[in-house]
């Protein structure tokens, strides 16, 4: 299967390890990425917020060089997913916003016909891959490893931008990833919920408490570890995780891992490989757990 | 049909129960009651709690009064989201075999299912819900207005004040002070309202902290408002018209063009400079507190690539942002 891939700029920047295991988690599986690297940030809802018809140009644009390619487009954001489906949504329907969008476009031989699906990596896994397949390639189970899943708010809301009214299974898709590669998921209020990423310059404090009440909850509740298909709620679960602790007042220490990172251990990749190194908080603990090491 | 509900109960005057999930401790601590009822298929989790109220344990606290959404009172949290008890079905709600209903951990408890709304008539009040008539008044007749004026502002007014989005707000769970979901979308209503004679001095005020730039866009409130408000685009309208009356001393702002430069000038985000850029270079305090976050990253290797790379085919972008790009060109 072939995917146009757009990676997003936080792969390509504070969360390297990301890029890294996507790509060793494609390979396992014969997903061809055809990477756009022409394609622009999707504003992640800062631009479409002060500036809608510019945040439509440029996902506009990203749709339609996936169009081009003849591929669905593959997010490995949840932030980049939400976006990407919110222009989808409107330029689907509202036949004039589409036409401005096109307008824009006209200079950059690009034109947008609606037909690009958006699917986050997460989707493509169950929905396209199949869960009969991903088993068929497990050769590490991670049994007794404790996994908390946390979604990130874009991928689940608002739902009618993100086809959850026809496949409401979609919330539930890390839970079942995380049951066919051996590993306990952990049920908690925290998972659909906010990182609080996009208030960390504006109110760092608020941002770190939403974190880390939510990373405390899943540690409550016997989460060995955090997976999230989101690097902005990475950033902030695991990069700011020290910070929240201290606002917290409580100790956390619960590293956070990548979807694909967890499903790559699963396929037998070896922890550097997926670059389990490079995180803020130490994943040697969680690693033992199940025979594996950095 | 047999239905399974969990019910959270509190009363002040009864010791705690366990059960409640750590991140609330501060909230108060409730006891869960399992009840089966006896309903039909399309039956509603109101039903469920009225039944058993009438028949089983009749000391059960539960708001209600319409039981057809439009009072809305009886928003509670079903299974950890704020929803309409009347207009939940038991069926969409029940996962492995039982709803659990309660009242949501982030708003004072009174007794079992029934909240204080202190915090949400606060907020409303604090944005000051009427017009600020403009002067003078039409000599012998009334305001009038377009129709296409006040279109935009229908959807708010569709507002029942249940509550539900204040409910499952995430930064109002975290910081009471935030004005929250539905206070600004009814701030919104009445800035956008062409009869105002306010909209400068209210902008001013809800850019200040705990206003429109506290939201952290996490559309809970679209997602669980019943009545289609979606208070969050009202607050992205807010702050665009904060920002073009130039309200733009503030993270938010200052975030916004950041980004929009960043985008503009290399196709992509530049994660170094955004940060320090959006707390604004002279603030020193706010630096230095990013330091430790910015050094743990560094160490583990995750620090941004120093040379922030264009992306190709970046003219495309730039002739985006010169026709389209409004205040960002
Ligand atoms: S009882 Fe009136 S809204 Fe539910």
């Amino acid at each position: 299967m072939k995917v146009a891939f757009w990676p997003g700029c936080v792969s390509k920047g504070a969360c390297p390890e990301l890029y890294v295991s996507t790509h060793k988690v494609a390979d396992a599986l014969g997903l061809e990425l055809v990477e756009l690297e022409e394609a622009p940030c999707t504003g992640a809802g800062v631009l479409s917020e002060q500036n809608p018809a510019l945040a439509d140009s440029l996902n506009g644009l990203t749709l339609a060089m996936a169009e081009r390619q003849g591929a669905d487009l593959m997010t490995i954001c949840s932030t980049c997913q939400g976006v990407l489906s919110g222009t989808q949504f409107h330029l689907a329907n509202d036949p004039a916003r589409l036409a401005r969008v096109n307008e824009t476009l006209a200079s950059s031989g690009y034109e947008y016909r609606g037909t690009t699906k958006v699917k986050h990596l997460l989707w493509i896994l169950v929905e396209d891959i199949g869960l009969d397949r991903l088993a068929s390639l497990v050769k590490h189970k991670l049994t007794g490893l404790n996994v908390a899943p946390f979604y990130g708010c874009y991928i689940l809301r608002p739902e009618e931008y993100l086809g959850l009214k026809e496949r409401p299974e979609r919330s539930t898709y890390l839970e079942q990833i995380i049951a066919l590669i051996g590993a306990t998921p952990v049920e908690y209020l925290g998972k659909s919920k906010c990182c609080g990423f996009p208030m960390l310059t504006m109110n760092r404090e608020v941002s770190l408490k939403m974190g880390g009440k939510h990373i405390l909850e899943a540690k409550s509740k016997g989460a060995d570890v955090l997976v999230t298909p989101c690097p902005l709620c990475h950033l902030n679960l695991d990069g700011q995780q020290p910070d929240a602790a201290g606002v917290m007042k409580q100790p956390l220490g619960v590293p956070i891992l990548h979807l694909p990172q967890l499903l790559g251990l699963a396929f037998g990749f070896a922890p550097e490989d997926l670059r389990l190194n490079h995180h803020v908080i130490n994943t040697k603990a969680a690693l033992e757990k199940v025979e594996l090491k950095v | 049909m047999k239905w399974t509900i969990v019910v959270g109960r509190y009363d002040k005057d009864q010791p705690a129960g366990s059960g409640y999930p750590p991140p609330f401790e501060s909230a108060a601590a409730k006891r869960y009651q399992t009840f089966e009822v006896d309903l039909p298929e399309h039956a509603m989790v109101l039903d469920a709690l009225i039944q058993v109220r009438e028949y089983q344990d009749e000391s059960l606290a539960v708001r209600c009064a319409c039981r057809s959404a439009i009072c809305g009172s009886c928003a509670m949290w079903i299974n950890g989201h704020a929803n309409l008890a009347c207009t939940s079905k038991l069926r969409d709600f029940t996962v492995d075999g039982k709803v659990t209903v309660e009242s949501p951990p982030s708003m004072p408890p009174i007794r079992d299912l029934v909240c204080d709304m202190t915090p949400f008539w606060q907020k409303n009040r604090q944005v000051r819900p009427w017009l600020e008539g403009k002067e003078p008044v039409p000599a012998g007749e009334e305001y009038r207005v377009p129709n296409a004026a006040m279109e935009n502002l229908i959807q708010e007014v569709g507002c029942i004040s249940c509550g539900a989005c204040l409910m499952d707000c995430e930064s109002f769970a975290v910081n009471q002070n935030f004005l929250g979901p539905a206070a600004l979308a009814k701030a919104y209503r009445y800035t956008a309202d062409p009869r105002d004679a306010e909209t400068r001095d209210r902008l001013k005020t809800y850019s200040e902290p705990d206003g429109v730039w506290d939201c952290t866009h996490c559309y809970e409130c679209v997602q669980q408002c019943p009545k289609g408000v979606a208070p969050l685009e009202q607050i992205l309208k807010l702050r665009r018209m904060a920002v073009e009356e130039g309200f733009t001393n503030n993270a938010g702002t200052r975030h916004a063009y950041a980004f929009a430069e960043s985008v503009k000038d290399s196709g992509r985000l530049n994660e170094l400079t955004l940060m320090p850029k959006s707390f604004g270079l002279l603030n020193i305090r706010a630096q230095l507190q990013s330091l430790p976050a910015a050094f743990n990253m560094a160490r583990a290797g995750k620090l941004p690539p120093l040379i922030h790379k264009k992306i190709p085919g970046l003219a495309r972008i730039k002739s985006i942002f010169a026709k389209v790009g409004g205040k960002f060109k």
